[in-house]
């Protein structure tokens, strides 16, 4: 059992992230194709206090954006002080289904309608950018999450195979991997990506996007878990179950393969970074999930065109998080690295 | 060398899989498919690309109606010129500096650089460009976009390099703050090692200057993984320019790639990215002939 705070605390924080993501419904606010197209590019809502007359308010309030009198620029807006919308917990709004049975309405919070909260400003068409990240984060991080265990589970394949057996095997695959780490990663990702067709649904695009960047990957991990094998399998413990008979794949099983669990644990943490990244890079470029779904990637898309980039900052709010999740993998990374070495699993 | 013969072999018999891939056709007009040969069944069609590649034309490109190769080239040129400044860069950079922090090991230059960089890897190369975009369109200290200035055929020689200068600055600086992290730690890392030996800690106790015992006793002896290292820093390299070139319109290969992909330009993926495996192995390659050069126990072999 691992005893270090820190390693549990990023765990935590890394999970509760993720579990937020998933329950998108509950936690946003509105659904992520709601749209409101008389204020395009609104700015995130400011949460009120105190009224124009002076008063405190317990319960924080929101005012209507309303276009800026005499502008026709985009995204000039004033606050309409002459009502206030306070902010309201649990919620009935937009219907989602829980799991696909459950139907449901309740969202942690809102506003009365015709006000709406936006938390990190709205996009193009008026959608609130807060709850497309919930959204999106759904298809970017457990895209990242589910590539890393394609491609684990295809490297531990393959490297046992190569690594334990050796021979015929072992060339076979390892000319296989020098090959796919041969290729600049993100071209050879590009071209799997261009034999597959354009304009697809988004859970296939989602599935699609899984498999591709998980198989892309595989060499690696396969070439790691092998040099572990290679070193396990000799030692005399392991030749000694096998004097006494035990079968192939008792001994992968019960001596050889545990010595590779502390390294396919930081292979985890090390490649779910990228492969988020790795979706991240195809929804941007529009060769990953398509509108109206969100990804993280094609939310930052439209700080291609320059005049999004320059005004709205908002349209960062996707490539912030994207930061902070990096940044929370790579310590965990570290961490596990330093713990690996202490620990025998 | 033998794993380099074999990369150079490599990328016919990968394209050999892809080219199997039924949906290749599907995206073409009947009528144009059969101007390119499309209708005709795999194995012909697959024997007239080997032919064309054999020619040296890297097949025929459907958007662009020219041979894949001289478009190719052109582009490559950008890439080439891109990657190779900035690899240059983010090593003349990262050696002094990894070279620095680790002769000050745990003091708190080191542990600014150190936390410095950490963040910094922890920064896709994509907000990077984004950030440095928007950087450059607030100040509009540098042209955001293209290779040349438009009255580029106009200037004289010092201004078309100066015009060079200006636009590549942007993407250059991107790839390089990208690829400085890994390059950094894997130089302290190796510095931090060779300078607990006892070769320098008696070259010190001869009383060598302390530069002169870090930059000619200490560097050349960790040069050899740092070596290998640039032999894969050009992967990630061009990886991360393919992105960089597209977010700052620069005229490599990156964009054409993606243009490519989305107009289901077949021969012209493939193309390009042979020519990116070429870039690599011949990153590779130089590699390799620099440990040759700097270490003597291989140039015995």
């Amino acid at each position: 059992m691992i005893r270090d705070h820190k390693l549990w605390l990023i765990l935590a924080v890394l999970a509760s992230a993720h579990l937020i993501v998933l329950w998108a419904h509950f936690f946003a606010p509105y659904d992520f194709a709601s749209q409101e197209r008389a204020i395009p590019f609104a700015p995130p809502s400011r949460l009120h206090f105190v009224d124009p007359e002076g008063h405190f308010h317990m319960r924080p309030f929101v005012y209507l954006w309303e276009p800026r009198p005499g502008t026709e620029t985009l995204g000039a807006y004033v606050e309409d002080h002459s009502q206030a919308f306070p902010l309201r917990f649990f919620v009935r709004g937009a219907r989602y289904k829980i799991a696909g049975i459950f139907d449901s309405s309740w969202h942690l919070f809102g506003v009365e309608e015709p006000a709406r909260i936006y938390l990190a400003g709205s996009d193009d068409y008026g959608r609130d950018q807060f709850s497309r990240l919930l959204y999106g984060g759904q298809i970017s991080l457990f895209s990242g999450l589910m590539a890393a265990g394609v491609s684990l589970a295809l490297g531990l394949v393959l490297g046992a195979l190569a690594g334990f057996y050796g021979g015929l095997v072992d060339d076979v695959v390892m000319r296989c991997a020098e090959l796919f780490l041969a290729l600049p990663w993100l071209y050879l990702l590009f071209a799997v990506r261009a034999f597959l067709p354009l304009h697809i649904p988004p859970t296939q695009a989602f599935l699609m996007l899984v498999l591709v960047i998980g198989m892309v990957g595989w060499a690696r991990p396969a070439r790691l878990i092998r040099g572990v094998l290679l070193s396990a399998k000799e030692r005399n413990y392991v030749l000694a179950a096998r004097g006494f008979g035990a079968s192939d794949f008792y001994l992968l099983r019960r001596h050889v393969l545990p010595e590779a669990y502390g390294l396919l644990l930081t292979q985890a943490a090390l490649l779910a970074p990228q492969y988020i990244l790795a979706e991240v890079t195809l929804s941007f470029l529009g060769l990953g999930v398509g509108e109206p779904v969100p990804s993280w990637g094609n939310m930052l898309a439209s700080l291609q065109k320059y005049y999004v980039l320059t005004s709205y900052w908002w349209m960062f709010v996707p490539g912030l998080a994207l930061v902070s999740v990096f940044l929370l993998y790579y310590q965990l990374c570290k961490v596990l690295q330093e713990q690996v070495k202490l620990v025998r699993f | 060398m033998l794993s380099f013969l074999f990369v150079a072999l490599a990328p016919g018999d990968y394209f050999e899989e892809m080219r199997l891939n039924p949906q290749i056709s599907q995206a073409t007009v009947a009528a144009m498919r059969s101007k390119y040969g499309l209708d005709q069944p795999l194995p012909k069609r697959y024997f007239r690309w080997m032919q064309s590649v054999l020619r040296g034309e890297l097949g025929f490109s459907f958007s662009y109606d020219t041979p894949v190769r001289p478009l190719l080239v052109a582009r490559a040129k950008n890439t080439l010129l891109l990657t190779a400044t900035a690899a240059l860069l983010s090593w003349l950079v990262a050696i002094p500096l990894g070279v620095w922090s680790s002769s000050r090991k745990a003091k708190w230059l080191d542990r600014v650089l150190t936390l410095g960089t950490t963040t910094l890897l922890a920064i896709p190369d994509l907000m990077l460009a984004l950030v440095l975009l928007l950087i450059a369109l607030r100040t509009g200290w540098f042209p955001t976009g293209g290779l040349h200035d438009i009255r580029f055929s106009r200037l004289n020689a010092w201004g078309k390099v100066e015009d060079t200068v200006a636009h590549i600055f942007l993407p250059v600086m991107c790839l390089v703050l990208g690829s400085l992290p890994i390059l950094f730690r894997h130089i302290r890392s190796a510095l931090v090692e060779v300078l607990d030996s006892p070769f320098i800690r008696s070259a010190r106790g001869h009383g060598i200057p302390e530069g002169r015992v870090l930059f000619l006793y200490a560097l050349p002896a960790a040069a050899n993984p740092l070596i290998s290292l640039f032999g894969f820093s050009v992967g990630t390299l061009l990886s991360a320019s393919l992105l960089v070139e597209v977010l700052m319109s620069w005229p490599g290969i990156g964009p054409l790639l993606v243009e490519a992909i989305l107009a289901r330009d077949i021969y012209l993926v493939i193309g390009a990215v042979m020519f990116s495996t070429l870039f690599l192995v011949g990153g590779n390659l130089l590699a390799d002939l620099l440990l040759y050069l700097a270490d003597p126990r291989i140039r015995m072999e």
